[in-house]
């Protein structure tokens, strides 16, 4: 039994190394020392103070998509979606920052609220054509992913468009008091940081030991039995997906207000998809989101220096985390290979 | 052929399913295995028929030691087994799920396979239309052609596990038929696995009793009821009474109800349920009774006609507020539709609570949970799982669940699967609830239990419901007439 609650947490760094031994087979492929790649990696990621300060600014966003889809998965829902919300999120704050004026200590608050409620609506419309519409949220997700980008991008182009003219890029520069306030010269808002870790400690709180947390797992598990015994399941679904929008939509005006300075075409940058990996990866244990998401943040900032130093594309960190994604679901779950069954059983 | 286990042993962790079973079987008879829940049936006869391996121990044909590698190599070897759930293929034509499980060819000998199956079916007088799909069948016929198919997969020893919850009385009849043909006159080995001592009195040439994984008892039928029960449990356990009861206010009404299905369509029903009475709904399975309860419970919407619960029209009330206004619903499948697999008793404990706080008060919570497991007498631990429990501990853990001070609780086979025992215990949970002012209505494929417990009965055939019959005057003929559709 012992040997066996060692290894489930062992477990998840076999598809990293299981990655990272393909990655190397590819690097060789390519003609590079796959050592000195992965060094430059590093170096790109934590080389100094402000490379490190960006791999946080990166981390904080996914972290709370992450932290939002623990509530989802818990609750058996595929939030696909997240990535639109996080979009919308980042449209709200945009709104915000755009069309009123006021000094940051009240701005910023309000583009705060307004990022989540923007996310929450979005989640919601994809749980309600769930509940009663009959229509999966993966495939409702997927639709309104690109919705929310087709938008952003009329935005940008259209009313919101800078002074100068459209130019496909983004909207002018937000006024400074509308941005969140910067750790020294980079891009990492310690304010976000401090939000992010208030989202994750009342979400495992959520899950651990309220009454909700107990009916989104009831739900997760089986639907009609938790309907038989009382749990309403379409409240509880619309619930668990509007607050994974809330998080996701703060994490897009984390991305819009710190990362960037005003609303971009590609605003998430493919944020909610490696936050759906972050969850898949850490399989349900929450403790290793925060570790898993900061590794990820820190795969894709390294990989641009990669890039630099060896001519390699730095889309090799992309591929990096999506062969560790594709090993976990290769694996699954470890229980289901029988390694220790046996011994399960006798414990 | 003659099979011989020798010391089978099959430990689940601390649990011994088999400890130390030895038996000899001959060729030409019919044998009942008998046994509480949890005595090891199941076990054993997934050992014989390849399922899974004994821990220890051997088996052995005509003196030949034998290892299974699968069920297909046990029926290779001849050992055929027939499960409560036939294992075929729903959307499946009869003639394709024979051939799925026989032909490896790639061009499928449809011509063959007809003439195999209509030889089949006209010996042993089954009816089967070979054209129809599988989803479109009966249990019971769904049964028969699984027959046919371990038979011509060469099946010397057939292992039939409860073949009879289900099926019509007819096809019982023609399934005991076919088994006796099988032992007398082709001289295979039959297994009959049930509850029912009356099967196994009508039957059996010989009784094999199981208890906690040990075989206790061998003896040759017929011989007394009471002998196999005591063999059974050790002793006689008392049939709990039906004690007399004066009924109180008309609790639920239910007036030219209509509830429409995909499947079916159930019409004019008229009853009136009075507080503590039993109401007991018999007829095959899919019959109608079903949806009847499900109205009742607020899960069917009815789209004529009125539900009035202690005079007010609850038809339209959807499920949550049936259930806040004191109407109990208990499902069949106990890990499908009741429980969640995974969840610990504690949580369902706390899950189906009346009230919640926003926090859970898990010291309260574990009180509240070790008195019920007392209570209800549930073996498990608050922190056990619901899958972790067997049949019986779930039920009575579904009972433990419903609230306090019901107006109605509507059932569906309250005691499916349960032992003589358990079934007694629930029963006199129900007989106390109705002492209380309760209306009970359940639906049962077992028509004993109809008879045993309620007051009244109704039967549906086809989605029709018969004339309201009083116990006292009725009999098991008549209420088989209704069953079969005639009036």
């Amino acid at each position: 039994m012992n040997t066996s609650r060692w290894f489930r947490w062992v477990w998840p760094a076999v598809p990293i190394a299981g990655a990272l031994v393909v990655t190397s087979l590819l690097l060789f492929l390519f003609g590079a020392a796959p050592f000195e790649a992965f060094q430059a990696m590093y170096q790109g990621a934590f080389g100094d103070q402000s490379k490190t300060l960006s791999v946080l600014a990166f981390w904080v966003p996914l972290l709370l998509s992450s932290t939002g889809l623990l509530i989802t998965f818990k609750a058996g829902l595929w939030n696909i979606g997240i990535e639109g919300q996080i979009v919308m999120g980042a449209v709200a704050a945009s709104w915000v920052a755009l069309n009123l004026e006021a000094p940051s200590a009240v701005l910023i608050p309000i583009e705060i609220v307004a990022a989540m409620l923007g996310g929450a609506l979005w989640a919601a419309l994809s749980a309600v054509l769930k509940t009663r519409g009959n229509i999966h949220e993966i495939f409702s997700g997927l639709a309104l992913n690109s919705i929310a980008i087709i938008l952003t991008n009329y935005l940008i182009s259209g009313p919101w468009q800078p002074p100068e003219g459209g130019t496909f890029r983004g909207t002018a520069p937000f006024q400074p008091s509308a941005l969140l306030p910067l750790f020294a010269n980079s891009r990492f808002s310690p304010l976000s940081l401090i939000l992010a870790v208030i989202a994750f400690i009342l979400v495992v709180i959520a899950l651990r030991g309220t009454f909700w947390g107990l009916k989104l797992k009831a739900i997760g598990v089986n639907l009609r039995s938790a309907f038989l015994l009382g749990v309403s399941s379409e409240r509880e679904m619309i619930l668990a997906m509007m607050f994974c929008g809330a998080l996701a939509g703060l994490g897009g005006a984390v991305r819009t207000l710190s990362w960037f300075d005003s609303l971009r075409q590609s605003i998430s940058g493919g944020i909610g998809f490696m936050a759906l990996m972050v969850v898949m990866l850490a399989n349900y244990r929450m403790f290793l989101v925060p570790p898993i998401a900061l590794f990820f943040s820190a795969v894709l900032s390294g990989s641009i220096t990669l890039q630099l130093r060896t001519q390699l594309h730095s889309s090799l960190g992309g591929i990096l985390t999506e062969l560790m994604v594709l090993f976990v679901l290769l694996f699954g779950d470890w229980a289901k290979l029988g390694i220790f069954r046996k011994k399960d059983d006798d414990g | 052929m003659r099979i011989e286990l020798r010391d089978i042993r099959k430990y689940f962790g601390p649990v011994k399913a088999n400890d130390g079973i030895n038996l000899v079987l001959e060729g030409g008879r019919i044998y009942g295995l008998l046994g509480e829940n949890g005595a090891g049936k199941s076990t054993l006869m997934k050992i014989l028929s390849g399922y899974q391996p004994p821990d220890t121990g051997e088996i052995l044909f005509d003196d030949q030691i034998q290892h299974f590698s699968s069920p297909a190599d046990a029926l290779g070897k001849g050992i055929g087994m027939l499960y409560q759930d036939p294992l075929d293929v729903p959307a499946f034509s009869v003639n394709d799920n024979y051939l799925l499980g026989r032909d490896q060819r790639i061009v499928l000998d449809y011509k063959n396979a007809s003439h195999e199956l209509q030889e089949m079916t006209a010996r042993f007088g089954f009816e089967l239309d070979l054209q129809s799909r599988i989803e479109n069948l009966s249990l019971g016929e769904r049964q028969q052609l699984e027959l046919a198919r371990l038979l011509v997969g060469g099946a010397q020893v057939l292992i039939l596990d409860e073949p009879t919850t289900g099926i019509s009385a007819e096809q019982k009849e023609v399934l005991f038929g076919s088994m006796r043909k099988l032992a007398r006159e082709e001289g295979k080995t039959l297994i009959l696995v049930s509850h029912k001592l009356d099967e196994v009195q009508e039957l059996c040439d010989e009784a094999l009793v199981l208890q906690r994984g040990k075989l206790v008892g061998q003896t040759d039928i017929p011989c007394p009821n009471e002998k196999l029960v005591k063999m059974m449990f050790g002793q006689v356990p008392e049939r709990s009474a039906r004690p007399d009861f004066d009924l109180g206010e008309v609790v639920l009404e239910l007036i030219d109800l209509r509830v429409p299905t995909y499947r079916l369509t159930i019409k004019d029903i008229n009853l009136t349920i009075r507080q503590g009475e039993i109401f007991g709904f018999a007829g095959l399975e899919g019959s109608g009774q079903r949806l009847v309860l499900q109205a009742c419970a607020g899960l069917l919407q009815p789209d004529h006609g009125k539900i009035l619960l202690d005079g007010q029209d609850v038809s339209s009330w959807p499920y949550h507020r049936m259930q806040n206004a004191g109407v109990g619903y208990v499902a069949d499948g106990r890990l499908e539709e009741g429980l969640v697999a995974g969840l610990t008793i504690e949580e369902h404990v706390e899950l189906a609570k009346p009230k919640h706080s926003f926090f859970i008060n898990r010291k309260v919570l574990f009180a509240i949970t070790e008195t019920k497991i007392e209570q209800f007498q549930i073996v498990g631990r608050p922190d056990s799982t619901a899958d972790e429990l067997s049949g019986g501990n779930q039920q009575r853990l579904l009972f433990a669940l419903l609230r306090d001070n019901q107006k109605s609780i509507l059932l569906e086979n309250p005691t499916r699967g349960l032992d003589v025992r358990s079934s007694n215990w629930i029963w006199d949970q129900l007989n106390h609830r109705r002492e209380g002012g309760t209306a009970i209505l359940f639906m049962s494929s077992d028509l004993d239990e109809i008879f045993e417990r309620s007051d009244r009965i109704a039967v549906f055939s086809g989605g029709n419901m018969s004339r309201v019959l009083e116990t006292v005057n009725t009999s098991v003929e008549e209420i088989g007439h209704l069953i079969g559709g005639q009036a």
